[in-house]
């Protein structure tokens, strides 16, 4: 088993250990530090997929703003008898059957699928290439997703705001 | 990358998945269905990335996984806004509480 195997496993367990942790804690504030290192993980993937931009990109955003505003939202909504998590409609053993069928399936989609895989090049600074992507050939969808953002930003705060009546 | 393959990656993100779908469909808390949606995002860039890498297409893959990185910021600001108007309204985030339209 070469070291770069050895990284793989050590970081899905991180990975997938957080993720349980996300699934199954009864507490959501620890659910909330459990997803830290979940995104952390998944960072930390990218890394190792030779993605070295989107790793950063990930902990910039995910860690340092959806989490923290997941985290804020926790604390400013949390209460001492919400501790009762589970859901009345579908309780905890049809959902781990659900999930279980689905995740069976993708798994067996997975293995007869034909992947068209070649030699992964050596990996190499990716921020000139997707510069270059973003302001050429996704220079649209770049701009429409700017706008998605101003407006989903304005919209969050239109919406979260106290109603001053009067 | 010595020893691994795409199927380790592949694996991987079935499993994110599956924890993710898991959250959205036990939780009865707002912001933990939230956090579930949050996995099945990342379990979806991990794919992207993956692909993109073991394909040799370029950056494609990458650019993509940005875009779901981009709209997922929206939703969670969006989210998580309409979370707190509901607190403000119901005083709780049980999204079972609120059925106001339903009755």
């Amino acid at each position: 088993m070469s070291i770069t195997v050895a990284v793989f496993y050590l970081l899905a367990a991180v990975t997938v250990g957080s993720a349980l942790g996300v699934a199954f804690s009864n507490s959501i504030v620890y659910s909330a530090f459990a997803l830290m290192g979940t995104l952390l993980g998944v960072a930390a993937m990218f890394v190792l997929l030779g993605a070295d931009f989107l790793g950063v990109v990930q902990l910039l955003v995910y860690v340092g703003g959806i989490l923290v505003l997941t985290l804020f939202a926790v604390m400013l909504t949390h209460r001492i008898s919400d501790v009762n998590v589970s859901n009345r409609a579908v309780g905890r053993l049809p959902a781990l059957v659900l999930v279980g069928i689905a995740f069976g399936w993708m798994l067996w989609a997975a293995r007869r699928a034909v992947w068209v895989v070649k030699n992964p090049e050596a990996p190499a600074p990716t921020t000139y290439g997707i510069g270059n992507a973003f302001l050429t050939h996704y220079v649209l969808p770049f701009e429409i997703a700017s706008i998605v953002l101003l407006a989903a930003l304005i919209g969050a705060v239109v919406v979260s705001r106290k109603e001053v009546k009067g | 990358m010595g020893g691994l393959s795409l199927g380790h990656f592949v694996t991987l993100s079935g499993i994110l998945f599956a924890l993710g779908l898991f959250t959205v469909v036990t939780r009865r808390n707002a912001i933990g269905i939230l956090m579930g949606v949050e996995l099945v995002l990342n379990s979806a860039n991990v794919n992207y990335v993956a692909f993109a890498r073991y394909a040799n297409a370029g950056y494609d893959g990458q650019v993509f996984a940005i875009f779901v990185i981009m709209l997922a910021a929206a939703e969670a600001a969006i989210g998580l806004a309409i979370v707190l108007g509901i607190y403000q309204t119901f005083e709780t985030i049980d999204v079972e509480a609120t059925d106001r339209l339903r009755r």
